[in-house]
């Protein structure tokens, strides 16, 4: 988390007070929640200035997440790319490690700091959706180290998907609910988190993966993730000397990127790259919202939705589960109206190629989320300068996609 | 006055409280919607609350979720549930008409074409579950604009510090959530809806009506005892999933049931 008072004309000043980003997030929920949410955002406030939170935060993410995750400068795949870059043109390219996270993810960092505040809002009772598992997991991993039950809603679909993450929920005391209903993936499993939640609001903390919701999740989820960033900044400041030049992240909500790009928003010379899932193309089925949505509300807050002319949300594709949601955290939409972040997107089959390049190059298998960051960093890497850095998040490593990828790579295990 | 609150207004007179009946737009299809709205005036509804089907229904328990699939699937359109409207208030001309729904359906061409299109349809107002009254501004001022009640919700945990803030804009009436939680079976505790009733009362002149959980006449009648209006939904919404097309029928048979409970709630010794 970071307390400095931004600069005027900061990209760091929003939301504002009622939670929104320009016309972007909100909190747009049943009156039910509402009381909910305004005791939460008051107990962040509290929170985020008091120092024994922000020790207990930090002792958390170094002894037992295993922070600062390392950065990385991944020669092999430099040397790669420029095999087929033009003379002297080949970014170097560098990895902010954190699939080397306890649970194999960047989740885990949001994990930690919401389940603080559920502490000390007495609340007594967990629950979480889950896409591709790894927040499910890592829900379940807090919710065990601090004794609280735990209940993960989790797509029927994506369950079949990511069957080594639902045994792991189910290993650390989780309950796994399938949820049915709809597209039977993260979106569903969304809205029967908030059924949940609606119903249980006396003892329950909903611990939303990612950097969406009613305010002040977006706020806070990013505050907790910007831990990636503010080391990331600091390690190669120490390591080079200098800024990147580049930053490139995946998006499924956006926690993983928002936390990288955060620190770094009012560094005018680094440009960002946030991108979305593809799928099967842009013209099919796919589940890129900034490229292919409109805005509108859901699940709390405002912002860009796939969705028809009528505001029916459509089904979202992607090959990875983690990046399979119709809509984006609103802080994004918002950065992709001023301009200063650039948005693009990436295919299910690109991000197979970038896995399998990444798996020989550098001896990392990394998740199928950051494999489409992977795809990107390649593309742009051979039209800058040798001397130029990209600096790519590696949020998740890839044992739980072994599956799936055999499978769409035709192999039988 | 406008409909709403002549209806409210007219019950009242009567010394019985305000029927309020609940089903989704299109469900089971689109051409079936007007004959089952009919059956509800049939039965003793006295004001009609027309859900706008919605992909991501999250307030809602299975029964109405499944009504909105049905409605989707059958290829229900922001269109279709305009002529809906607009046909019933053709046959209606004075019985009180609400759409239901979520935000994103609403807003989706603008506040102001969805508040001009209530006006030619002949809706008297909007309940919107996820507008809360600090997000009023996406809906609001265009329903207010054109004389469009703007129904606002309270619940169980709607505390004193919050209620000024959601009674300001509201009108129509106002709409207690008697459960925390989501449509369906849940009931509330009798003297807990009595005490919220006088809670609210105390707080606004709107009407209160009690919605969530209500099924039987039974409990349809303990409510008319306090509160001014009764809100029937999950129900009747299951009646129609039961029976389908031919839900008419069943439809005003039950809602006669609970119209017959509420009018003699206040008189019958409860
Ligand atoms: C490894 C990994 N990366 C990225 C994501 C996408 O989420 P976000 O965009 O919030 O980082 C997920 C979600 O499950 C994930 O597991």
């Amino acid at each position: 988390m970071t307390d400095q008072v931004p600069p005027p004309n900061s990209y760091r000043s929003l939301p504002d007070e009622r939670g929104h980003f320009g016309e972007f997030g909100g909190r747009y929920v049943a009156e039910t929640l509402m009381p909910l949410i305004l005791d939460l955002e008051k107990e962040y406030r509290a929170a985020k200035v008091d120092p024994a939170f922000q020790a207990e935060f930090d002792d958390l993410l170094e002894h037992y997440v295993g922070r600062p995750s390392p950065l990385y400068y991944a020669e092999r795949l430099t040397e790669e790319v420029r095999k087929d870059a033009p003379q002297d043109k080949g970014a170097q390219i560098w990895f902010k490690r954190d699939e080397l996270n306890h649970t194999g993810a960047h989740k885990i960092n949001n994990c930690i700091g919401q389940i603080l505040l559920a502490k000390r809002m007495g609340k007594t009772r967990i629950i979480a959706e889950t896409g591709a598992g790894q927040h499910g997991v890592a829900t379940a991993t807090v919710a065990a180290r601090f004794g609280l039950p735990c209940v993960i809603y989790m797509g029927a679909r994506d369950i079949e998907r990511q069957q080594p993450n639902v045994f792991r929920m189910k290993l650390l005391g989780a309950e796994v609910v399938p949820v049915t209903s709809g597209a039977k993936t993260l979106k569903d499993a969304m809205n029967e988190g908030l059924r949940d939640w609606v119903a249980n609001v006396h003892d329950t903390f909903y611990i939303i993966g990612t950097a969406a919701g009613p305010h002040p999740y977006p706020e806070l989820v990013r505050d907790f993730q910007s831990v990636i960033g503010t080391e990331a900044r600091a390690q190669l400041l120490d390591r080079v000397g200098r800024l990147p030049d580049l930053l490139v992240a995946a998006i499924g909500g956006g926690s993983n990127a928002i936390g990288l790009f955060h620190p770094f928003l009012d560094d005018p010379d680094v440009k960002m790259l946030g991108v979305e899932a593809a799928g099967e193309g842009l013209g099919k089925r796919h589940a890129a919202s900034l490229a292919g949505g409109n805005p509108g509300v859901l699940h709390g807050n405002k912002t860009y939705l796939l969705q028809d002319e009528d505001g029916q949300i459509a089904e979202a594709h992607s090959i990875s589960a983690g990046l399979d949601y119709p809509g984006i955290g609103p802080e994004h939409a918002w950065l992709k109206e001023s301009g200063r972040v650039d948005y693009s997107s990436v295919t299910d089959t690109e991000a197979l190629d970038a896995f399998q390049l990444l798996c020989r190059t550098e001896g990392i298998i990394p998740a199928l989320e950051p494999s489409h960051a992977i795809s990107a960093v390649t593309r742009r890497a051979v039209d800058m300068d040798r001397d130029q850095i990209i600096l790519a998040n590696l949020c998740g490593r890839g044992d739980k996609d072994i599956f799936t990828v055999a499978e769409a790579l035709g192999v039988e295990m | 006055m406008n409909r709403l609150s002549a209806t409210f207004e007219a019950c009242r007179t009567q010394g019985r409280a305000t029927l309020v009946a609940f089903v989704t737009g299109g469900d089971p299809s689109p051409a079936n919607t007007g004959d089952i709205l009919d059956a509800l005036v049939e039965g003793g509804a006295d004001v009609i609350e027309l859900g706008m089907p919605f992909t991501d229904p999250m307030a809602d328990g299975p029964s109405i979720q499944e009504a909105n699939l049905r409605s989707l699937g059958a290829g229900t359109t922001t269109a279709d549930l305009f002529d809906i409207a607009g046909d019933f208030r053709e046959r209606h001309p004075s019985i009180a008409l609400v759409l239901m729904g979520y935000a994103n359906p609403m807003i989706r061409r603008g506040p102001q074409w969805f508040a001009e299109r209530c006006v030619e349809a002949g809706v008297d107002g909007v309940i919107c579950v996820d507008i809360p009254a600090e997000e009023d501004e996406a809906l609001g001022p265009a329903l207010r604009e054109q004389d469009v009640a703007m129904i606002r919700l309270a619940t169980p945990t709607t505390n004193a510090d919050r209620l000024p803030a959601v009674l300001d804009g509201a009108s129509g009436f106002l709409y207690y959530v008697s459960v925390a939680g989501i449509t369906g079976k849940q009931q509330a505790a009798q003297d807990s809806i009595e005490a919220a009733v006088a809670r609210l009362k105390a707080q606004t002149n709107l009407p209160v009506a009690v919605g969530f959980g209500v099924r039987t006449p039974e409990q349809a009648a303990d409510i008319a005892r306090v509160a001014d209006g009764v809100v029937v939904g999950s129900a009747i919404v299951e009646l129609i999933g039961e029976h389908g097309k031919d839900a008419p029928g069943p439809v005003r048979d039950y809602i006669g049931t609970l119209s017959d409970a509420i009018s003699t709630a206040r008189t019958a010794k409860g």
